[in-house]
């Protein structure tokens, strides 16, 4: 009897212990959901081919795109990639493989501390470190100061990865006489790749979606602009401008502008799917 | 305990019993005074204070099976993993006396624990396949990583066939290596062991992770393995280690408490300690 009423008991806590995670997590994806219907039902209307391949139109004339600040994010986040990744890897795999030493640790604590700059400190930091010396501002700067928001994240993130990699893994390796670093490259961190990948992925679209550091720093341009020397524009600046016009035009484009760039984020997370799935069959 | 070190040196004159051993192998130890494949003089390891291996002496001759045997925390994993320097890549760990394969010093200056792991291999408590790898890869690995040429796909053929394991992922090498059920990983990892040729192999505990009929496959495997390889093998079950080995070490506290034949150690040992273990009385 006893064991019967407390077998109902948890059976009722069970139930309502579900029901409480599934209210939470449909809280939790309320937010998520508006923002996707908000800007896909306010951003849509204005998508076009064109959208994606004209330069911007003044205030007043009908069509005109953001090809060139789609070009100039998708620039500028290679440029951040080109610089970021490597560095942000690397010091993770250091940071995973020799980092138990002094030096190990104050990398890590720099990249932890790193980490949760607000991105606009970066901007000014990239501002004084890139733009003044060259005297205006330009992608280069624009990319720099991305790169060095990604990789603290990145850091800590490929070191994480790397080493949950179990110790058994390098061990059977060593066991059959593969060197030391070639167990760490062709074992350690090939096991942790697909992870790594994942990671490089999220800073990337993280790094596509920044404004603050790219105010001034690649600042903005009405043109297509391939030189990295110059001013670029950039969709999340361009939405910028957009949002704070006065006109109901200019607004239109920047929802429409930001669903572009959530097909972007969108694309790069689907990318980070496709690239780490296995090859094998009956991987788990 | 007494200070003195528990050390037992097995008489090299003293014919090991060896089962089945066949008759055309030459001998692999050269010179006739010192018939052990593995020698162990005075082995010593520290984890930083802690004094985890004593002052242990022993011998393996070729084509023979040694069991090591012990309660838990006895030094059983630390003693062979000390035979391939696996100690090496441990923080704080340090390893004193001689270890000979061959005659050689695995010790010595000089030595490239890199090259020596290929001659001495290691099988280990879990099976530990690159999950990344399909079955094929991982046999072939240690050709592969070591950039050794050849003809790959009939090593792996070979390796797997002495592995007992050739008939059963024959039809799905390119499937993953973590797809396998325990058992069969745990000879995946024994092949892939034997692909580099290693003259002597190491394994710990080898089927503590395997339901029985796995372990069985495993310990015959052992005793088809023995006519090419020199084994030592950590075990916790004394069944295990009667079935497999011809002699028996057994340890306490990271002493070798004694050594023997198999059937001695566990029909009529010399040690009150051995006794009691092998009996039951503890452990």
């Amino acid at each position: 009897m006893n064991l019967h009423s407390s077998f109902t008991y948890r059976k009722v806590v069970d139930r309502g212990m579900a029901l409480v995670c599934a209210l939470f997590f449909a809280l939790a994806f309320i937010p998520l959901l508006s923002v996707l219907w908000l800007v896909i039902s306010k951003g849509a209307a204005g998508l076009s081919w064109s959208f994606f391949t004209q330069l911007p139109k003044p205030v007043g004339e009908v069509g005109g795109g953001v090809g060139n600040a789609l070009l100039g994010t998708l620039f500028m986040v290679g440029l951040a990639c080109l610089i970021g990744l490597p560095l942000g890897v690397g010091a993770g795999v250091f940071l995973a493989e020799k980092g138990d030493g002094t030096v190990g640790r104050s990398v890590r604590f720099m990249a932890e501390v790193l980490s949760g700059v607000p991105s606009i400190v970066v901007g000014i930091v990239a501002y004084a470190l890139v733009v003044i010396p060259m005297g205006h501002f330009s992608a280069i700067a624009g990319g720099v100061a991305l790169a060095i928001l990604m990789i603290p994240t990145l850091a800590r993130a490929t070191e994480e990865l790397v080493r949950v990699v179990p110790a058994s893994l390098r061990e059977a390796s060593l066991a059959l006489g593969v060197a030391n670093w070639r167990t760490s490259i062709r074992v350690v961190i090939r096991t942790a790749m697909s992870g790594i990948v994942t990671a490089c992925l999220l800073a990337v679209a993280r790094a596509a979606g920044e404004t603050a550091p790219l105010l001034f720093t690649a600042l903005n341009n009405q043109y297509w602009n391939t030189d990295p020397r110059q001013p670029t524009a950039s969709l999340t600046v361009a939405i910028f401008n957009y949002a704070i016009s006065p006109y109901d035009d200019w607004h239109a484009k920047a929802w429409t502008a930001a669903l572009v760039l959530l097909i972007v984020v969108g694309l790069l997370n689907i990318a980070s799917r496709v690239l780490t799935r296995s090859r094998l069959k009956g991987a788990r | 305990m007494s200070p003195a070190p528990a050390v037992q040196i097995m008489p090299p004159e003293k014919p090991v019993p060896m089962v089945s051993a066949p008759q055309q192998q030459p001998p692999l130890a050269p010179e006739p005074e010192t018939p052990f494949k593995v020698e162990v003089q005075d082995l010593n390891v520290y984890f930083r204070a802690n004094h985890a291996i004593r002052h242990v002496t022993l011998g393996v001759k070729p084509q023979t099976v040694l069991a090591v045997i012990g309660p838990s925390g006895c030094g059983k994993s630390t003693f062979i993993r000390a035979l391939n320097r696996m100690h090496d890549l441990v923080p704080g760990a340090r390893v004193e006396g001689r270890v000979f394969v061959d005659g050689e010093d695995l010790y010595a200056r000089g030595i490239d624990p890199v090259l020596l792991r290929r001659r001495v291999g290691m099988v280990f408590q879990r099976p530990n396949p690159f999950p990344t790898m399909s079955i094929y890869e991982n046999v072939a690995a240690g050709l592969t990583l070591n950039g050794i040429g050849g003809n790959h796909a009939e090593i792996v053929e070979h390796c797997l066939r002495q592995a007992a394991l050739w008939d059963e992922v024959k039809d799905r090498l390119r499937h993953a290596g973590t797809s396998l059920s325990g058992g069969q990983q745990q000879r995946l990892c024994i092949a892939r062991a034997l692909a580099v040729e290693p003259e002597v192999l190491l394994m710990d505990e080898p089927a503590s992770a395997l339901d029985p009929i796995a372990t069985a496959k495993i310990e015959e495997l052992i005793h088809e393995l023995k006519e090419k390889y020199t084994i030592v093998i950590v075990t916790h079950s004394m069944q295990q280690a009667a079935r497999v080995s011809d002699n028996t070490a057994f340890f306490y506290l990271g002493e070798l408490i004694e050594m023997g034949p198999t059937a001695q150690i566990f029909t009529n040992p010399r040690e009150r300690r051995t006794e009691d273990y092998v009996t039951g009385k503890f452990g």
